[in-house]
């Protein structure tokens, strides 16, 4: 079986980039402090994980806010590098990382759509033969030409959704944003993921709704601390997870 | 990661209008600005340097717009470049993408806007009894070619730069005026005292100005200028380029 993904001891340190704000003053009036503000401060998001994901695995990450999940999808995507260790990703990944994420408020729905596919991958001539579909697929109608700033935040997440649905990725990462969409909406993601799943694609996926994983995924990731707690089969991590929640 | 080129290709011209989109969303007159904006300068300085303080030089106008119109492609460039990245901070911290992109179509988008602006060139050297030249046909691509090199590693410079120290912003603003008075736009090299003439000759932009204006209003192409444009060009290339990747992975962070 091939890796998908695999995290070897890597951790993520962000340093706290706002005391630069100050700019040339403090730089010129105080070059000691400002200096050591640059190098001094930092954020641990995750520390020595280590995890490898099988191609066409289907694997969820939970825990708490703040744990690191997003850190970790980041790390996939490729965003942002590790400060130590490694992050092997092998194929394309496509990412829908936040809601309204790699769209512009004052385009149009149809417009972010061209942006946003492009963005993960999808060339032109491609892109003109499945917008229709995209544009069926995310049931929004008239507002498909008003510029996104007026969209509900239900609106977003389907727009966002629907152009996943039509980009051919080997790797799927998916963050926390189906909650939003109603319940048909859902329904209809729910299986799209699973459609991904059968064609071999290897899924990512971040959501605090327990049911949602179990449908979805067979391997669950627990972040707990910034530090990997368990790693095992959905049922058996999920219960864990709940009873630890409870306490 | 690789990108092919044909992808390439399709990014940027899907990212440029974009920019153009956003730009354009909410005025009435669109482009015309980025024509109306140097023609209103044109008039003022016609104003001043012409008939309030008789400058010698003939076809004023023509002179005026042959060194206002690329000067403003320029200028808006390195200008807009400072807020490139941070405008599009939803897009790079959420996709992967050649983020070098971004301040090209900044810098293609005013070029167009500059392409626009030689039919008006061409409608006041009519006016002046004069008339476009053959040499239009290469000599446009030639030097606007280096320009664009030269313009692309100074907005890859400013753009990475500037979301680490935004005071850069202030300092590019001066630095921008500064340059324009440093140039011959409203002036020619000839009306410089010797003692200053090191001040354009070592200015690339100025070499840039009086190509493009000898080429709008002669005709002509000095090989030795344009070989010594191409040069800083490299220079400013490798040097953005070289900041640029030194950076590029902590954009995502510091957004």
């Amino acid at each position: 079986m091939t890796v998908a993904i695999e995290f070897k001891n890597v951790t993520k340190r962000y340093p706290l980039y706002h005391h630069i704000g100050s700019g040339i003053k403090e730089l010129i009036f105080n070059p000691k402090r400002a200096l050591s503000m640059l190098s001094g401060r930092s954020y641990l998001a995750i520390e020595d994980i280590c995890f490898q994901v099988n191609k066409g695995e289907s694997v969820a990450l939970i825990g708490r806010n703040g744990a690191g999940k997003s850190t970790s999808l980041s790390l996939v995507a490729g965003v942002i590098k590790p400060t130590s260790g490694s992050v092997e990703v092998s194929g394309r990944v496509a990412s829908m990382l936040e809601l309204g994420g790699g769209f512009h408020p004052e385009l149009t729905g149809r417009e972010n759509i061209r942006l946003n596919a492009t963005l993960l991958g999808l060339r032109r001539k491609e892109l003109n033969k499945r917008i229709d579909k995209i544009i069926e697929f995310s049931e929004l109608g008239e507002f498909i030409d008003e510029p996104i700033r007026v969209y509900s935040s239900g609106m977003l997440a389907k727009l966002g959704f629907s152009v996943i649905t039509q980009v051919d990725p080997d790797i799927l990462i998916i963050d926390e944003v189906l909650a939003v969409g109603d319940i048909s909406f859902q329904r209809k993601c729910i299986n799209t993921i699973n459609d991904f799943k059968s064609k071999g694609v290897t899924i990512l996926f971040v959501s605090h709704s327990m049911s949602d994983i179990e449908k979805v995924c067979n391997k669950v990731i627990w972040i707990e601390n910034h530090k990997v707690r368990k790693i095992g089969d959905s049922k058996s991590v999920i219960a864990e997870y709940k009873e630890f929640m409870q306490q | 990661m690789k990108y092919n080129f044909g992808y390439l290709i399709d990014l940027i011209a899907v990212i440029t209008e974009k920019e153009l989109k956003v730009r354009y969303k909410s005025s009435f007159l669109g482009y015309l600005w980025s024509i109306a904006n140097p023609l209103l300068f044109a008039m003022i300085y016609y104003f001043i340097f012409k008939l309030v303080m008789r400058v010698q030089i003939p076809n004023y106008t023509v002179f005026l717009i042959t060194g206002l119109f690329p000067w403003q492609w320029f200028a808006s460039s390195a200008n807009n470049s400072l807020f490139s990245f941070i405008a599009n901070a939803q897009i790079i911290k959420k996709t992967v993408f050649p983020r070098s992109v971004i301040p090209f179509s900044n810098v293609l988008m005013e070029f167009l806007h500059f392409l626009c602006t030689i039919p008006v060139i061409v409608v006041f050297l009519y006016i002046y009894d004069m008339s476009p030249s053959i040499s239009w046909l290469w000599g446009i691509p030639l030097i606007g070619f280096g320009q664009m090199m030269l313009t692309y590693g100074l907005a890859l410079m400013l753009s990475t730069l500037n979301l680490f120290f935004r005071d850069l912003e202030r300092f590019v603003s001066l630095g921008i005026m500064l340059m324009f008075y440093c140039t011959p736009i409203l002036y020619s090299v000839d009306l410089i005292p010797e003692a200053y003439r090191w001040i354009i000759g070592t200015n690339p932009l100025s070499l840039m100005i009086v190509s493009w204006r000898d080429l709008f209003m002669h005709g002509t192409i000095n090989y030795t200028t344009l070989s010594h444009i191409y040069l800083s060009a490299l220079v400013m290339m490798v040097v953005g380029v070289w900041v640029f990747n030194k950076l590029k992975f902590r954009f995502a962070e510091i957004l």
